[in-house]
């Protein structure tokens, strides 16, 4: 499945009457990767949520290639192309790796299992493992696995380095920068490890209590400190 | 692209001992049992091969709360669909045994169809209610059509032919037993597959979390109803062997008190692993014939004292205590 194209217009979202999401517009072209940064509880968990269908649709649209999505359910987005790698990354915790990826794969062959082992060759050796056996950093490449084994054309990655000691984060933003790099899939990334999350994504939308305050490329937003104390809390970016 | 992770937290795993031939071994294991049954148990074949239905009728309940995770207390509908049907097909004039089978299996499906559509829009305790609802309402549909089914009489009067037109079901229920004992290997080994397959893991997800399903993309109830038809299809099969061997089919196989059974032997032996099923189906009825013998009438008691302590002793059954005594579950691998 090629890349996606998405472009939210006016999208309003939260849970049950709450609005967490006010009025958001923003595009992002086919293979472009997009950070999404913010501090807490700005709404950015619930950005990728709405765009995955699991949050309330309140107004606006969220286009994919073209097509509005925004009524569609949760596993019709999936179909269509939209993967997201949770925060709490979901795995399944009775299952073993082996069995958390083979739960993945749609209808491709078991053996497309090797790709995933191929990306991360500690989730080969630990196939036979449970998930809830997995450390934090194995978990969150199971998650990643699992989710690129579908086949995503739109990828939503939320908060994948939270928890992680710093070399996995390394090693985990090499991996997602080789996966993007193909431009077989159009990235969104939600993380609070903003030096990480510039150096990966081509452009940034920064929320502020659910509406975006700034978007523009990242090169312009590393060079002005000022607009990333005020938003997002951090001085200079060394 | 390789990416290697923090190794520190937990040690490395044994090499894969390989869960395919571990299987093979099970199925093996259960041939030879079966065909040391037949040996050491010549007078019991009639139990036995009862022991065979219910058994593919407490693996069908394995299959929708095991591997689902959907409470069911109705699965006996399933398996009187498939005996009745059998049966009604035989007095009809079918009477090689293997197209019965077919007819049970089918009829099971078709119930499972009927049976998940319902109770797949109701969750909980709603469920449960609703799988009990359906079993009395095949109960007294099967009472109340007694020009098909006999009611409450039965359904008498079934002549089977031989099997192949070769091995004829004799009176100590030696072809019965064995044609059981075949059957439930091939349907053992089609459900191992079946649920190591990515249709199965994808079940067991559902059980899991079913939002992360919905979110990978897969639709739930679709997944859940395919395996409630395969469910059924299994049930029926056993309904239908149970018709073939005992050449009568009664209101009992299509009771409430059948499907708490079989829930019964299913945790007796440990849910979600199919072995389980099993063994549990053996202790039950194993449990049942001797100490029915000694005390007819408060044999029930003693198997809910014996339920009570495998609870107790072993929540996972005794399938699941025999695992965790036989593995390395300090690793966390699978057994």
């Amino acid at each position: 499945m090629p890349a996606s194209t998405l472009e939210v217009q006016g999208l309003s979202a939260g849970y049950g009457p709450t609005r967490v999401l006010e009025d958001l517009s923003f595009s992002v072209a086919a293979g472009e990767r997009l950070s999404i940064l913010g501090r807490n509880g700005m709404g950015k968990t619930t950005l990728l949520s709405s765009i995955m269908g699991l949050t309330r649709h309140q107004g606006g649209a969220i286009l994919l290639d073209g097509d509005d999505v925004s009524r569609l359910r949760g596993s019709e987005r999936a179909r269509r192309g939209v993967g997201l790698v949770p925060q709490t990354r979901d795995i399944f915790r009775s299952l073993t790796v082996e069995e958390n990826l083979l739960a993945g794969i749609k209808d491709r062959p078991g053996s497309v299992i090797a790709e995933a082992y191929e990306m991360f060759p500690r989730l080969k050796e630990r196939r036979r493992n449970l998930g809830w056996q997995l450390s934090g950093g194995e978990q969150q490449m199971l998650s990643t696995a699992r989710c690129i084994l579908g086949e995503p054309s739109l990828l939503l990655l939320d908060e994948p380095l939270e928890g992680l000691a710093p070399v996995i984060c390394d090693e985990l933003m090499i991996a997602f920068t080789k996966l993007a790099a193909g431009g077989s899939m159009t990235v969104l990334l939600v993380e609070q490890r903003i030096e990480a999350a510039l150096d990966f994504a081509e452009k940034v939308v920064i929320l502020e209590r659910g509406r975006i305050v700034w978007q523009g490329t990242s090169t312009a937003l590393r060079a002005d400190d000022q607009l990333i104390e005020h938003y997002i809390g951090v001085g200079t970016l060394h | 692209m390789q990416i290697e992770a923090d190794t520190r937290s937990i040690p490395a795993l044994p090499k894969h001992r390989g869960g395919a031939w571990r299987d093979v071994a099970g199925i093996l294991l259960i041939a030879v049992a079966g065909a040391a049954g037949y040996f050491l148990f010549p007078d019991s074949l009639a139990l036995l091969t009862r022991v065979t239905a219910l058994a593919m009728l407490a693996l069908s309940l394995d299959l929708v709360v095991g591997y689902c995770g959907v409470a069911t207390l109705g699965q006996a509908a399933l398996f009187g669909a498939g005996a009745y049907a059998a049966g009604i097909a035989c007095v009809s004039g079918v009477t090689e045994p293997l197209s019965l089978l077919l007819i049970g299996a089918v009829a099971g499906a078709a119930a499972g169809l009927v049976m998940g559509g319902i109770m797949l829009r109701a969750h909980g305790l709603a469920q449960l209610v609703l799988s009990i609802a359906i079993v009395q309402l095949f109960h007294e549909a099967a009472n109340k059509a007694s020009s098909y089914t006999g009611g409450s009489d039965g359904l008498a009067g079934l002549t089977v032919g031989p099997l192949f037109g070769i091995f004829a079901f004799d009176l100590w229920g030696r072809t019965a037993y064995l044609l059981g004992v075949v059957i439930l290997v091939a349907v053992f080994a089609a459900l191992k597959f079946v649920v190591a397959s990515p249709f199965g893991m994808m079940c067991r997800g559902i059980k899991e979390d079913p939002i992360r399903i919905r979110s990978m993309g897969a639709f739930v109830s679709p997944v859940l109803l395919k395996m409630f038809v395969i469910s059924g299809a299994v049930a029926g099969t056993g309904g239908a062997l149970a018709a073939i061997s005992t050449q009568v089919v009664g209101l009992d196989s299509v009771s409430f008190e059948l499907s708490a059974n079989a829930l019964v032997m299913l945790v007796l032996g440990g849910i979600g692993t199919l072995y389980g099923a099993i063994v549990g189906t053996i202790i039950f009825m194993a449990f049942e014939h001797v100490v029915s013998a000694i005390n007819p009438f408060h044999w029930m008691t003693m198997v809910g004292a014996l339920l009570i302590a495998v609870v107790i002793a072993a929540p996972r059954g005794l399938g699941g205590l025999v695992a965790r005594l036989w593995t390395p579950s300090r690793h966390g691998e699978r057994p």
